[in-house]
């Protein structure tokens, strides 16, 4: 049903430019995304959701849904034949909330009828009695016990300490300061949707749908319904967008709950405002860090104090959380170190994974920090991040030495060369439509002030904590064609195009089919952590190198030569003497080969309790540079270009990292400038995109990529993930450039127009 | 309250040049709903249900608009012209293929709306800067590019008809 099945990819070998094998159907309306699924007899699905951040759940009367004409199930925590809760790190989400709702949103009930407006109205006949409960919202609150434990888990989700070197230098030079990040939304466009098909003895199910995970979703769907894996049956739906928040479950069991119940195939639609509500979000931060500095600009120690708001289930904050508190001394040389970091349990929406997991708020913090540090010291910006650049085979706040190539100081010289914007303020044509406010012409060009900021980022690629992020490949060749099969999530990225440029490097054939992405193969791991492109690209990488292989097998036997000297050249086969050539064509005529590969990283470690250990499995690392236009007077901020040089390892497919530098910066300038899901007292005030603001084409300004190529030998095509890195330091960047412009501290994101004028204290809403 | 859905309302509309009759529909149905689940016409994309994303956008009697904001019974008498009146399948138009080329499309949602827009936008303007490709495209939020793919297909698109003389 994916309609990323049985595309033919023509040509394009590793490091060309070509274009998406799905790009046509996409850009003519007929790829089929999950919301565009549907099935003879299928009956729509909606969810009954909580008013309050905090109640107990007095009774649930149902009945009134059933007496409305076309309505076919009511199900609720009762109906749950197998666990009644689900969870990616530990089980603590209810699939419907029975005796208490911890968030405004969480399930309590689910309709199958015969049109949307149908499962509205049955919807607004269940009757729920609550009493409702004074909220957990400040963090603070979870950690210092002075609210009652919200959760049999209890208020702290996790706890980690980082303590390195010495605990107690101090430094010729010391800055410190309180930051914080608000909540960010994922906000892909593509809502979330969901088609099960029960089967015929109403044993199992198989669902349509759009996901980071195809494998962890059959697990926990799974164990919730309370049959054997192989009963439930998962195929990629096309995937509108998932920056995260496409990793948790969110109506996926709903779905095949109905099915089962109804015998008849079910399919939920979220609305954006349900989207607001039903799936987890960036974790918003308070951070508090302390940099100590020889008085030449030379680290010293980082202190830091983190703490992640996890809202109402644990999601995956505890490692969120290790990101940050692992990442507090950004890309930086850094000996000694005291980082205590806390994710906590509030009534407050539940978060968990989006682009740049918990680097991001560390980024933003200690990268404000750095151009505190620089102003201390009368350095510059720059100079300061050079000489604290860390390089390969330096030692981590955690003990890990980086054994990644870490082109540190080259993304920064590189970021800094590129050329400044040539037009003055409002542009050479003085047009008052580019000036801060736009088509509002609100802005006086002379009252308008220019900034430039700069920031660095190091991030962790693939999964941590001893965590085995496995990814499995099959190459099948026959007659000439290669079918790739794999489980890897395509959510638009492009993966499936990098597939097909290793499969015909490696194997010297144009074409290439990408098999139906579902579970009837082994899990590539999860569509994030930047971690494809390594893994899964690496289990392509892999599988087609022992189809390979046993051609060259053959080859040899067939024409004596020695399969040892045989080499792929273009679309032939070739010895090392240059002596044999034969088209890879001509000679896979009448074999088949098929072959499976798991690919694995090198193993790492959990953290000791002083936070030391080899958590990670490997890094990258960018440098942005922002140049904004401010109005001081009204507030208002228009980003007029952003330059960055980021490691890339090696670019496979460079129109494709291109764009993923790009839409990874609008989402770092959605933070910095305008995103924030706001909550007052655990209720959320925007959740839909007249109120919460997203970049549009005025926002975006242009960008100038560099991207530094250094092949990282540790990676399996040299290739490092390149998904997160831009939405990282991007953020810091742009409001280090407002600050530059307007001289105050700033630091909260997103940047809010009352801050930049004065009217509002830091940290209130 | 615990009143059933009315499913009986009749109508025909006119899209890509057809008549389509509309039957046993609700009459509260939007022109987006109508569109994908009552006449199988799955390319317009609803995203945000207010106007605000551009992912829904059809041309009615030529004006560019959100069809989720449109009730459809209410467009019975105009032309409605969708993603799938812009080119056949499989021969796509230029602003359709300068998408594919220049890496304008990432996961795609948004792509439908924004292919329908730039069509609008260059029968207006055959030659935009790109300053009006922006103001003119900021109704159509893509969350993946970061739009600068997309400015360039635009201008290829403008290009390639300026160079054959069709603008």
């Amino acid at each position: 049903m994916s309609s990323v099945t049985g595309e033919r990819i023509s040509t394009g070998r590793i490091g060309d430019s070509i274009s998406r094998p799905d790009g046509t159907p996409k850009v003519q309306g007929s790829y089929a995304f999950s919301s565009d699924l549907s099935a003879e007899n299928c009956l729509w699905g909606a969810t009954l959701r909580s008013p309050h951040p905090s109640a107990r759940i007095m009774s649930i009367d149902i009945s009134g849904a059933y007496r409305i004409a076309g309505v076919e199930a009511v199900i609720t925590a009762a109906d749950i034949p197998g666990s009644p809760t689900y969870g990616l790190i530990s089980s603590d989400q209810p699939v419907f909330a029975s005796d208490v709702v911890r968030y405004v949103g969480e399930p309590i009930a689910a309709v199958a009828a015969d049109h949307p407006e149908t499962c509205r109205r049955a919807l607004a006949a269940i009757v729920v009695v609550y009493e409702v409960l004074e909220p957990l919202v400040d963090p603070e609150r979870a950690i210092d016990g002075s609210h009652p434990d919200i959760h049999p888990d209890g208020n702290v989700i996790r706890r980690q300490r980082i303590v390195c070197g010495d605990p107690d230098i101090v430094g010729d030079v010391v800055v410190e300061d309180n930051y914080e990040i608000g909540m960010q939304d994922q906000a892909f466009l593509g809502l979330e949707a969901a088609m099960a098909l029960p089967d015929d003895d109403g044993g199992g199910v198989s669902l349509y749908v759009a996901t980071q995970w195809l494998h962890e979703d059959q697990k926990q769907i799974a164990a919730c319904l309370g049959v054997p894996l192989s009963k439930v049956r998962l195929t990629l739906g096309g995937v509108g967008g998932a920056f995260g928040a496409r990793e948790d479950i969110s109506l996926q069991v709903h779905t095949c709950l109905l099915a089962l119940r109804t015998g008849r195939p079910v399919r939920i639609h979220y609305s954006r405002e349900e989207s607001f509500l039903g799936h987890v979000h960036r974790h918003p931060v308070r951070i508090w860090m302390r940099h100590h500095a020889t008085s030449d600009g030379r680290l010293v120690k980082v202190e830091a104090r983190m703490v992640f708001d996890g809202g109402a289930y644990a999601s995956t904050s505890s490692a969120v959380l290790i990101n940050g508190v692992t990442h507090a001394q950004g890309p930086y040389r850094c000996e000694n170190a005291v980082v205590d970091g806390y994710a906590v349990r509030t009534n407050n929406l539940p978060c968990g994974a989006m682009r740049g997991f918990g680097v991001v708020q560390a980024c933003f913090a200690h990268e404000g920090q750095m151009d505190k540090l620089a102003a201390a010291c009368g350095i510059d910006p720059v100079e300061i991040r050079l000489l604290n650049a860390m390089v390969t085979g330096d030692k981590l706040i955690t003990g890990q030495i980086i054994e990644n190539v870490a082109p540190v100081a080259r993304c920064i010289r590189e970021t800094a060369a590129l050329p400044l914007p040539d037009e003055p303020v409002g542009g050479h044509d003085h047009d008052p439509m580019r000036l801060p406010g736009g088509a509002g012409r609100t802005a006086d060009s002379s009252h308008i002030v220019r900034g430039i900021g700069f920031a660095v980022a190091i991030k962790n690629l693939m999964y941590s904590e001893t965590f085995d992020d496995y990814s499995t490949a099959r190459c099948r060749l026959s007659d000439g064609v290669v079918t790739l099969k794999f489980a890897t999530s395509e959510v638009g990225q492009g993966f499936i195009t990098i597939a097909g440029q290793i499969a015909r490097s490696v194997l010297g054939f144009d074409n290439v089919v990408i098999d139906s992405i579902d579970t009837d193969i082994g899990s590539a791991g999860s569509t994030s952590a930047s971690r494809q492109t390594w893994m899964s690209g690496g289990a392509v990488n892999a599988a087609c190198i022992k189809v390979r292989d046993l051609l060259f097998a053959a080859v040899a036997v067939s024409h004596d030569v020695d399969p040892s000297s045989l080499t792929v050249d273009g679309g032939d086969i070739v010895d090392a003497a240059g002596v044999f050539r034969i088209s890879a064509l001509e000679a896979a005529s009448g074999l088949s080969f098929d072959e499976t590969v798991e690919y694995h990283h090198t193993p790492t470690e959990d953290l000791d309790e002083n936070g030391q250990g080899n958590c990670h499995t490997a890094f990258a690392f960018v440098a942005h540079r922002a140049v904004v236009d401010v109005d001081p007077e009204l507030g208002l901020v228009k980003v007029i270009q952003i330059a960055t040089a980021q490691d890339v390892g090696r670019a496979l497919n460079p129109l494709s990292v291109l764009g993923q530098i790009e839409g990874g910066i609008a989402q770092g300038l959605g933070l910095a400038v305008m995103e924030e899901i706001i909550m007052a007292n655990g209720h959320v005030r925007n959740p839909s995109f007249t109120d919460y603001l997203l970049p549009t084409f005025l926002d975006m300004p242009s960008v100038i990529a560099s991207l530094i190529e250094e092949p990282d030998p540790i990676a399996p095509l040299g290739a490092k993930g390149v998904g997160e890195p831009p939405t990282i330091s991007s953020t810091p960047a742009i409001v280090a450039a407002i600050r530059d412009a307007i001289g105050k501290p700033l630091n909260r994101v997103p940047v809010r127009p009352t801050d930049i004028i004065g009217l509002s204290a830091f940290p209130s809403i | 309250m615990s009143e059933s859905v009315a499913l009986n309302e009749q109508y025909e509309l006119h899209v890509n040049g057809e008549v389509r009759p509309v039957r046993d529909s609700w009459l509260g149905e939007s022109l987006l709903y109508v569109l994908r689940e009552r006449l199988g016409l799955l390319g317009s994309k609803g995203a945000c249900e207010q106007g605000e994303c551009g992912s829904c956008s059809v041309l009615v009697d030529d004006e560019l608009v959100c069809s989720c904001l449109v009730l459809a019974a209410s467009a019975v008498d105009q032309s409605i012209v969708t993603i799938e009146g812009v080119a056949p399948i499989g021969s796509p138009s230029d602003v359709q293929q300068a998408f594919v080329d220049a890496g304008a499309v990432q996961c795609g949602f948004c792509t439908p709306g924004l292919i329908m827009a730039t069509h609008a936008l260059l029968e207006r303007t055959a030659d935009p800067t790109e300053f009006e490709i922006r103001e003119e495209l900021s109704g159509n939020v893509c969350r993946c590019t970061g739009y600068g793919r997309i400015i360039e297909a635009v201008q290829r698109v403008a290009v390639s008809r300026r160079v054959s003389g069709q603008a």
